[in-house]
């Protein structure tokens, strides 16, 4: 192709009016920037196979090779397992935020934002927005094998749904750990081998595949004041029936608390980062 | 005498490394203020800072009369920034690119889409407008980049190194870019590698060095300093290479020098004396396979103020 500019004439400076100032500026940029995010994800829709195919895989290995031994019925144990691996599922999902926000930082992409007349936490809150639908497809791919293989709802649509919102909502608190490692760390590999480093004791370390009173003592203690393991049992009492309200409120004071922390120290780091 | 940017002082210390060590830079508006130095002597650095991406530890800067640090957020409304560390994101296309910049600028959806349709015009992208930034050549990546720092229509522009890595057409090309940003009444801050770069665009030079500026000046008072142009000629048919010796002598008043068989150098003072060379050559009949009027390098201009040369592999990223 030719690529000869047109270097005689003039930019083109008339026609659409300047950038002014609109109110709601920063809802506004974070939802531009979340429809980036979320562009980015339709594009490469590869990226969603690890956090889809993964539950699958981890609900075929655990109901059908455990299943037997710990519930005695693979359907029951079915029943058990699905509602943790959801959460499970959608924590993992989370750390690609903090993935992707380093690679726009190593990127220069980010540099560009920050040149930009817009809140410094605009682009921190538009990524994690944006992975907002990840998880909701995480969570349709899951629900929809488990219905495959036999897996029924114990309670009604609605505690259903009040069940994925609150596992989505504390995704959402997670992620902003993951945006605080996104902007700290040097490269994206290393943000996803931390991250994952933290979610696995984070996650396993909890009732998700047998319940708490089968384990040893210390590691009972662990569950005790895991909040991973608080919205598993949530999560599991609004899908299959159970204690929800104790959870319930453990989970969302949880889900608060961590974004209380985190979010303030992400973008304080993120301003700082040179 | 009003100033679109000005930095007094400024200084960056990244751990023990010193990027900048105290500079001063300024350009009246609507021109081209180039900063000329090697890799590693502070010029993204100084860049950073007045893009407000960077703090500096002491000294101050302004853009428009706005402080870089108190008032970024005003700052930001007036700079438009192109370099090695802005960049578009490769996976969105280059409408989608423009598109979002223009919806971070407050343009409404239309607004934002017709800025990006006439930019990507301008800039002889519109064929390529609908694929991901990541398929485009070098040049193309250049001039997305570029676009996308004129969506806001900056009054001040910072280009870090635009033509570095391109090839001598597509850099001609930017140039004239430049050229016309500056006609539509821009600022331009360019920093560069090389002389000639700076002498084809800037109003004047800034040439700095470890973070210092060691000489300011039109590029004709800075090639002053450095020492003269200099023509090189090589005649076709090399046993005419005494006659060429007695043209040059008698235009230039200096004795040739013959640094490689068949290849005579001799400095001039002004390139007036080059159009009278290059007259007698003609009337005498002498054929050249090589002629040209040599500005000094980067690396003279260095030798001269500082007796270093300009390579520094300390490359500091900031």
């Amino acid at each position: 192709m030719t690529t000869t500019i047109r270097a005689a004439a003039t930019p083109p400076r008339t026609g659409a009016p300047r950038a002014g100032s609109r109110p709601f500026g920063l809802a506004r940029h974070s939802l531009s920037l979340a429809g980036r995010s979320l562009i980015k994800t339709l594009r490469t829709p590869e990226q969603l196979l690890d956090v889809t195919l993964q539950p699958i895989i981890f609900v075929v290995i655990f109901v059908y090779l455990l299943g037997g031994a710990i519930s005695g019925s693979q359907h029951a144990y079915l029943e058990f397992l699905l509602p943790a691996i959801m959460v499970q599922t959608v924590l993992f999902a989370s750390i690609a935020t903090g993935v992707s926000l380093n690679t726009d930082v190593e990127k220069g992409v980010f540099d560009r934002f920050r040149s930009l007349p817009i809140a410094r936490s605009a682009p921190l809150v538009g990524s994690v927005v944006g992975d907002l639908v990840r998880f909701v497809v995480c969570i349709a791919v899951l629900f929809a094998f488990g219905y495959a293989i036999g897996f029924r709802i114990g309670t009604d649509p609605l505690s259903t749904l009040a069940a994925c919102l609150l596992t989505i909502a504390f995704a959402f608190a997670v992620s902003w750990i993951g945006v605080l490692l996104g902007v700290l760390m040097r490269s994206p590999g290393a943000v996803q081998g931390t991250a994952f480093l933290l979610l696995f004791p984070l996650t396993f370390g909890t009732n998700m595949m047998v319940p708490t009173d089968t384990l040893p003592g210390w590691l009972q203690w662990w569950v005790g004041v895991n909040p991973v393991a608080d919205v598993m049992e949530a999560a599991r009492g609004l899908i299959i029936g159970g204690p929800v309200a104790g959870p319930v409120t453990r989970s969302l004071l949880w889900t608060v608390a961590i974004i209380a922390v985190f979010a303030p120290l992400a973008v304080r780091a993120y301003r700082r980062r040179a | 005498m009003s100033y679109a940017f000005e930095a007094e002082g400024l200084v960056k210390r990244f751990g023990t490394t010193t990027a900048l060590a105290g500079i001063d830079l300024a350009a009246r508006r609507g021109t081209v203020l180039g900063v000329l130095g090697p890799n590693g002597a502070g010029k993204t650095t100084a860049v950073r800072i007045l893009a407000t991406l960077l703090r500096p530890d002491s000294g101050r800067a302004t853009v428009g009369g706005h402080d870089v640090v108190r008032d970024a957020g005003q700052v930001r409304r007036l700079i438009g920034l192109t370099g090695q560390y802005a960049s578009v994101d490769e996976d969105l296309t280059g409408t989608q690119n423009l598109v979002l910049i223009g919806r971070l600028l407050d343009l409404s959806r239309r607004d934002a889409r017709a800025r990006a349709a006439e930019l990507l015009a301008w800039f002889d992208l519109t064929d390529a407008a609908g694929r991901p930034a990541k398929t485009y050549s070098g040049g193309m990546r250049r001039r997305l980049d570029l676009a996308a720092s004129l969506v806001g229509r900056p009054d001040v522009i910072y280009l870090d190194e635009p033509t570095t890595g391109l090839d001598p057409a597509k850099r001609e090309e930017m140039w004239g870019v430049v050229r016309s940003l500056v006609d539509d009444g821009s600022t331009v801050l360019l920093t560069t590698q090389y002389l000639d770069e700076a002498d084809a665009l800037a109003d004047e030079i800034s040439v700095i060095d470890h973070g210092r500026v060691i000489a300011h000046g039109t590029p004709g008072e800075l090639k002053r300093i450095a020492g003269s142009q200099t023509i090189v000629v090589r005649p076709t048919e090399p046993e005419r290479i005494g006659e060429v010796a007695d043209i040059l002598r008698a235009g230039t008043g200096a004795e040739p020098e013959l640094p490689r068989p068949g290849l005579l150098t001799v400095p001039v003072e002004n390139d007036a004396t080059f159009t009278a060379v290059v007259r007698r050559l003609d009337e005498a009949g002498i054929g050249v396979v090589e002629l040209a009027l040599r500005l000094p390098s980067l690396d003279e201009v260095f030798f001269t103020l500082t007796g270093h040369g300009a390579e520094e592999p300390t490359e500091v990223a900031a």
